[in-house]
């Protein structure tokens, strides 16, 4: 029978090895799978290269990753946030590299990688810096720049709900990069409120089919991102 | 020397968006034009994170931090409206389904290049969307003070800072005027109420004339 419901957040991570391009689903607090990136930290691989549309915010998921140093090279677009001093001090310092990359184009290398899409050409970036040292191509008198597909061998992602096989559901404006991602890693691994009994679903409107869903881990009661930041701003100010 | 309020410039870039444009608001002023959609049109407002038919900020017992927008701040759905993912949301963006943006800068240049991602040194970089909106979205609008805070033009004749996207800017709404990049100049399309050329001139470092 398959079961993909796991036991616990560290039996769904096992395995996870140093140097791997880990890809983390979310867009601010939304869609981000925190408890996920807690256990990644618990589980230990090093040497990581992430893919997440921010850099962290306050001390919690991503930024706590980066704090316990495992994050190598992060790939985003927008490495700023209201409270991003764990990213900013390690740029600053130059113990990450960044690799910034326009949301769209993000986004699209990631389908690609999903999709087995080696590169396409598109004309965002096209003549800026970010464009430089990238082949380019003129299709109908516009200049594209070739950029080429992400993809992870672990995508982190957060869902609403999830059956057995694996079929996931989102809520609201948290689906942003999860439902990408699902597609362009080797393994992905969701965590949900709820899981649902097979059939619940309703076929049509499943988001992300059983098919890119290796594991599902219950997360009833997710750390709120907005509360932790209260919290490290009391603490800032006492 | 007065010109536009900023409720008055957002008022004045909403007028030239038609009934019915699929619109992207940048972070920041842009986000006052959703308050000033002139009675009988309608827009409909696309968050880059996955929302088509974004509405107004909810009242505080009703926030909820997935329904937030580009800018991470709790907003509302409106009837009709729609949730995506990523790759769907940047399609309508590089796909040239977006109608208007409006965006922030820090310089827009008189041949339509536009700078607003990076300061240059220092700081840490942040693109976002806004490469994708310069390059797909079908017109590209700024508002923005005509000066820095500090009094420095923010209209050039060339960019000092690294650029967006080049010859994408069609109009700019400032707090003084309604401009237009000509290539070698700024076309001045309206003037705010008691503002004469030679007080936008002064405060442009380009050429600025009436069409």
């Amino acid at each position: 029978m398959i079961d993909k419901i796991a036991r616990s957040a560290a039996d769904a991570l096992h395995g996870i090895a140093d140097g791997s391009t880990v890809l983390i689903g979310g867009f601010g607090e939304a869609g981000n799978p925190t408890e996920l990136v807690h256990a990644l930290i618990d589980q230990g691989a090093r040497d990581l290269v992430v893919v997440n549309n921010n850099a962290g915010n306050g001390e919690i998921g991503l930024a706590r990753l980066l704090q316990a140093g495992r994050v190598r090279k992060l790939i985003c677009s927008f490495p700023r946030s209201s409270h991003g001093h764990v990213f900013d001090d390690l740029y600053r310092a130059g113990k990450i590299e960044l690799e910034l990359v326009p949301q769209g184009t993000l986004a699209e290398r990631i389908r690609a990688g999903g999709a087995g899409i080696p590169a396409f050409y598109t004309p965002t970036a096209a003549g800026t810096d970010l464009a430089v040292g990238k082949e380019t191509r003129t299709f109908a008198g516009r200049e594209h720049v070739l950029e080429t597909a992400i993809r992870g061998d672990v995508a982190l992602i957060k869902a609403e709900a999830a059956d057995r096989w694996g079929n996931l559901v989102y809520r609201k404006a948290a689906r942003n990069f999860g439902a990408v991602m699902a597609t362009a890693a080797d393994t992905t691994i969701a965590q949900v409120r709820r899981v649902v009994p097979l059939g619940e679903l309703d076929p049509e409107a499943i988001v992300t089919p059983s098919i890119f869903v290796a594991h599902v881990v219950a997360v009833p009661n997710p750390v709120s991102e907005r509360d932790s930041l209260l919290a490290l701003d009391k603490g800032l100010a006492a | 020397m007065t010109g536009w309020t900023l409720d008055q410039m957002a008022a004045r870039t909403a007028a030239d968006i038609a009934d019915g444009a699929f619109v992207n608001l940048g972070i920041g002023l842009p986000e006052r034009v959703a308050d000033h959609v002139p009675a009988g049109r309608e827009f409909i407002l696309h968050s880059e994170n996955g929302i088509l038919g974004m509405g107004p900020r909810p009242a505080a017992e009703d926030e909820d931090m997935e329904l937030i927008n580009a800018g991470k701040k709790p907003v509302t759905l409106v009837a009709g409206g729609a949730f995506f993912h990523h790759a769907d949301s940047f399609a309508m963006i590089r796909g040239g389904h977006i109608d208007v943006c409006i965006l922030g800068a820090f310089e827009v240049s008189c041949d339509g290049d536009l700078a607003n991602w990076s300061t240059g040194t220092g700081g840490v970089p942040a693109v976002g969307g806004a490469m994708d909106l310069a390059a797909g979205a079908r017109a590209v609008r700024v508002l923005t003070a005509h000066t820095t805070k500090a009094g420095a033009p923010k209209l050039l004749e060339r960019l000092t800072l690294p650029a967006t996207g080049r010859g994408v800017v069609d109009r700019v709404y400032t707090d003084l005027a309604v401009l237009e990049p000509a290539g070698d100049h700024f076309r001045v399309i309206e003037l705010a109420p008691g503002i004469s050329l030679e007080e936008v001139a002064a405060r442009t470092s380009a050429p600025v004339s009436l069409p």
